[in-house]
């Protein structure tokens, strides 16, 4: 009983290592520039098929494509920046939001356009092996595992890099108040490009992480929608919010699919982040900023 | 250019400022009318399908362009009038009683949204409608006894004091008559304290309530509102397509819907109908563009790059929508040899922040 328990919070906390990863890349865009980055799933699916190419097509080894899709894919995300949300800085919040999806709504369909992509499921192969690991009664399988290590690799190198990198430091500097940060030197519009490009990255590295479970698809960005409700809980302008409520979001709906009839599992994240927005309206480790007129 | 000299506040509220504006009205009102004798069948489907989006858009385009409320769960409030519209008619109610429950449950839902909402802003608001969307969907799906699930509800034809509406004209002329009623309705609205209450909130919440405004009230009015006019617009798409099931109520749907706000233009109800009018003819615009494609490009994506474009275009270059290029042509033409490009320039406001209001 209490192994089977155990059994469902660790697979859901590999789901949710995926949803943690795309809310970081929420997470690190609002933060800098106020922007809610609805093509975040859709990033994270090109950063996938740029991973599928590098591995099929110029038969690449598995860190090689890795580092391909984060790189090719931190350049999609600074263009963007560039293109489509720089001309629409400082408008409201709502303009940029249709922005992004509209730029999902662009990824999507130019992926299911390219010769070879097209909307057919591919799989991508993985080094880890179909083996399954155990610990006393409970079963984790390898891919499972090494998402959550690759997981845990990629959080610990974005804390050094935001605490001793220079840059990382300038980034926090310009996310916590940009007229101060500019004041003091450092070329805010640039390190918003950065930040995008960042984020674009993280999110490659989650959808080829996602790639061995959820198959590589022109939909599979759909799953950034899961990644809201884990940016919400955790407090959408929080980094360690985003890794905590992608957790959170990814047990629950594992406990949700076994203990709850059926269709629970779909919608447990959403209840949760109702739940949630109903107590605290700015999430777990969200900031609460007092009102000035 | 047509100056008019207000003299007093009944002037200022007129719903026609002049006769050139009411020739132009009852010329298009007019045109309407005679349009089931003047086009195919095909584009008097399709002026229904304009009819029923304008009526939800003008719905949307209240909370979002006028109360500055985001949603993106607004496809909720069309499966609840259409699923309400569907079991009253199969429980053999009249369609004036059925209609009216759409439009009553609609808003009576809307509330329950609304309320939790007052503590949210921005984003978080968003989200939690975007979040209300999703679960609406699963239960509709999940409640087969009562919504019949994913093989969904069919619908008879309208019967009305005695007449069953089983001509396209017949229900061209119900929609349009809606239409022009929620359109009256919420010029109505608008020019009411009510209106000028929203449009306060929408400029800054901050203000509003430091004149005396109450905003629980008035925020969750408009989402009641808005939800009503929507759940009619879901009551007649019901008719219209005559089959309903959950898959036509997606998030998906709900961007769509606000998509006919941005693309019309925030703020003004001409924009609503405008965005409607875009949006439905949009799949046809592609449909032909597909046949310029090169083979070897597979055209399924088409339909969604080039609505993707289209949006991205509308808020960088056009941010003021369909209606607010209408008024820069006819302003330019009105003031001719001394129209200046910076007339409609949109002010930015670098330090307007989320976090800070």
């Amino acid at each position: 009983m209490f192994s089977q328990f155990l059994q469902l919070t660790l697979a859901g906390v590999a789901q949710g290592c995926v949803y943690a990863l795309v809310a970081l890349g929420f997470v690190l865009i609002y933060k800098a520039t106020e922007t809610v980055n609805f093509a975040q799933g859709d990033l994270m699916m090109l950063g996938a098929f740029f991973g599928l190419t590098a591995s099929t097509v110029l038969g690449w080894p598995y860190w090689a494509t890795i580092l391909f899709a984060i790189v090719v894919m931190a350049a999609v995300g600074m263009l963007i920046e560039r293109i489509v949300i720089r001309p629409v800085l400082g408008y409201p919040t709502f303009t940029v939001v249709m922005i992004t999806i509209g730029v999902g709504y662009v990824l999507r369909g130019v992926v299911t356009m390219v010769p070879g992509w097209g909307t057919e499921t591919y799989s991508l192969k993985t080094p880890f092996g179909e083996g399954v690991i155990r610990f006393g009664g409970v079963v984790l399988a390898s891919e499972q595992l090494a998402t959550i290590v690759l997981t845990a690799a990629l959080c610990l190198a974005l804390y050094l890099f935001f605490r001793f990198a220079r840059l990382g430091v300038a980034m926090q500097a310009t996310s916590q108040n940009q007229l101060a940060a500019y004041y003091m030197g450092i070329p805010v519009q640039r390190v918003n490009m950065l930040i995008w490009g960042l984020a674009a990255g993280v999110a490659a590295f989650g959808g080829i992480l996602l790639a061995p479970v959820a198959f590589v698809h022109s939909n599979m960005g759909f799953i950034g929608l899961k990644a809201f409700p884990a940016a919400v809980v955790g407090g959408f302008g929080s980094v360690p919010g985003a890794v905590v409520g992608g957790l959170i979001i990814g047990v629950v709906e594992a406990l949700a699919g076994f203990y709850l009839p059926e269709g629970f599992k779909d919608v447990a994240a959403y209840v949760v982040v109702l739940v949630v927005l109903l107590f605290m309206p700015s999430g777990i480790f969200g900031e609460t900023v007092r009102k000035k007129v | 250019m047509r100056f008019i000299f207000k003299t007093d506040y009944n002037q200022d509220i007129r719903l026609f400022q002049h006769g050139g504006q009411m020739f132009w009205y009852g010329l298009l009102g007019v045109l309407l009318l005679a349009a089931p004798y003047l086009v195919s069948g095909y584009v008097l489907s399709q002026l229904q399908f304009i009819c029923i989006y304008s009526i939800v858009g003008l719905g949307l385009m209240l909370l979002v362009g006028y109360t500055g409320q985001i949603s993106l769960g607004h496809a909720a409030f069309l499966a609840v009038g259409a699923y309400t519209e569907a079991l009253l008619q199969a429980a053999g109610m009249p369609f004036i009683v059925s209609l009216t429950s759409a439009a009553l449950l609609s808003a009576a839902v809307g509330i329950i949204v609304g309320l939790p909402a007052l503590r949210l802003k921005g984003i978080y608001l968003a989200i939690a409608t975007f979040a209300f969307n999703v679960i609406v969907e699963e239960i509709i799906t999940r409640w087969e006894s009562l919504t019949g699930g994913n093989s969904g509800k069919l619908l008879k034809a309208i019967e009305m004091f005695g007449f069953r509406l089983s001509s396209p004209e017949s229900f061209y002329y119900l929609c349009l008559g809606l239409t022009v009623l929620a359109v009256l309705a919420l010029i109505n609205v608008l020019r009411s304290p009510t209106g000028r209450a929203f449009v306060a909130i929408r400029d800054s919440e901050v203000s509003a309530s430091c004149m005396g405004i109450n905003l629980a009230y008035y925020k969750t009015m408009s989402f009641a509102l808005s939800a009503a006019l929507t759940g009619v617009g879901g009551a007649l798409y019901a008719h219209k397509v005559g089959f309903i099931s959950p898959e036509q109520f997606t998030l998906v749907q709900s961007i769509e819907l606000v998509t006919i706000v941005i693309i019309g233009g925030v703020g003004s109800l001409h924009g609503a109908i405008l965005g409607a009018a875009f949006i439905i003819m949009l799949p046809q615009g592609i449909s032909i563009a597909k046949d310029w494609l090169p083979e070897s490009v597979s055209p399924a994506g088409l339909q969604s790059v080039v609505f993707g474009l289209i949006l991205i275009a509308f808020i960088i270059f056009e941010p003021y929508g369909l209606y607010g290029r209408w008024l820069k042509i006819r302003t330019y033409f009105d003031v001719f040899p001394f129209y200046r490009r910076g007339t409609f320039r949109r002010q930015r406001v670098y330090l307007r922040s989320e976090r800070l209001r």
